[in-house]
């Protein structure tokens, strides 16, 4: 038990000053995918049930190649945001700490991983 | 911290069913939150019957008539009974309101009052809301000056006048915070509605003059930051207030200062 006066209590340690780049960039990442989503959709959806040579053809182009890569920067920016906020609301401590940086590294691999995948097809 | 459960010591238990009242036709059922701190038992609801015949429209009406005819140990805040003072904030029918404004011709089927959810309770609908009266405290709830003149009246013009409109009616009565799941689960650390509604007063107000230092203390990922537009808060004032509109022209702020 710790005698703390409640207005002690909620100052906590104080403002962190940030907050506002996170929000801005969730913003913008959320536009940006709502406009990258039914161009990646419509590629994958092309795909789809193609021969495999098809689907290398049709990544090695230069625009749907440049369409998957930007969605694949911008989506796992935004899922590595947003998985953050979620983790914020519904942990704590040190759970809260190890799990942003499982976090941080699920969504940049995803990212990395496709990257990779999408050069070796590309090239 | 998210709770999936209720702790043991707060489950509620079935409770007394008082006597319907004799000769009654018109009778309403209710089924209130019960708890004492000093006998050590669990929570428990308790089942009344009014008599509607001689009960006034609103379910503040009914709980003064269980309190004064039926159970004298029902404990409930209240004052105005007009939703000006805020004091009987609680949960009626699964929504946060006021007591004195909400008519029972709202509810469907059984009346079903509860204290305001997720805060610590003192006794029976009454919650301990000493934290969120300290949140409010710390959002400088007053006009902030630097210029010593004028040093009597500071005048406003209309258009800035109306700005305060749907701001200061607020009655901090709760509802909006005790409504909003990221309150539930980080109250401790994020500020809520109601604190944010009135912050947003401040900074607004074309007479204040630490609007930048307002700011600054909201920037956090916490304090501000962690509303996420669930809307509850403006869904269940009992004022008509929009809270989350405020908070949504803060963030704008946020971000103009910054661009």
């Amino acid at each position: 038990m710790a005698f703390l006066t409640d207005r002690k209590r909620v100052s906590g340690l104080g403002s962190a000053r940030s907050g506002t780049g996170h929000h801005w960039t969730m913003t913008v990442t959320s536009i940006a995918l709502l406009i990258l989503t039914p161009f990646f959709l419509g590629i994958i959806g092309t795909g789809l049930g193609s021969e495999h040579g098809d689907v290398i053809a049709l990544l090695s182009r230069p625009i749907p190649a440049l369409v998957v890569a930007a969605y694949l920067i911008v989506g796992s920016h935004h899922l590595r945001l947003g998985m953050q906020i979620m983790i914020e609301d519904y942990t704590h401590g040190m759970t809260r700490k190890a799990a942003i940086i499982l976090s941080t590294i699920l969504c940049y691999g995803i990212a990395l991983g496709g990257l990779v995948a999408l050069i070796q097809i590309a090239l | 911290m998210v709770e999936f459960t209720l702790p043991k010591n707060s489950r509620i238990r079935t409770g007394k069913t008082w006597p319907k009242p004799e000769g009654a036709s018109n009778v309403r059922k209710f089924q209130i939150y019960r708890w004492n701190p000093d006998d050590g038992e669990n929570p428990r609801v308790d089942t009344y019957f009014v008599d509607m015949d001689t009960c006034g429209p609103m379910v503040l009406d009914a709980l003064i008539k269980i309190k004064n005819e039926i159970d004298p140990t029902l404990t409930f805040r209240r004052s105005c009974r007009e939703g000006i003072c805020g004091s009987c904030a609680m949960n009626i029918d699964g929504i946060n309101t006021l007591a004195c404004i909400y008519g029972m011709d709202e509810v469907k089927g059984d009346v079903k009052i509860y204290p305001l959810p997720h805060m610590p309770v003192v006794k029976d609908l009454i919650p301990d809301l000493t934290h969120f009266y300290a949140q409010h405290a710390s959002i400088m709830p007053w006009l902030e000056t630097k210029t010593r003149r004028p040093e009597k009246e500071w005048r406003q013009s209309i258009e800035d006048r109306k700005k305060l409109d749907g701001l200061y009616e607020c009655v901090m009565c709760a509802s909006c915070s005790t409504a909003c799941p990221s309150y539930w689960w980080n109250g401790d650390r994020y500020l809520g509605p109601a604190a944010l509604l009135h912050a947003y007063r401040w900074i607004i107000d074309s007479r204040d003059e630490a609007t930048g230092e307002r700011l600054d203390d909201l920037e956090d990922p916490f304090k501000l930051y962690r509303c996420h537009t669930i809307m509850n808060c403006t869904k269940t004032c009992p004022k008509g207030l929009n809270p989350a509109e405020a908070i949504a022209q803060i963030k704008k702020m946020m971000v103009e200062r910054q661009l």
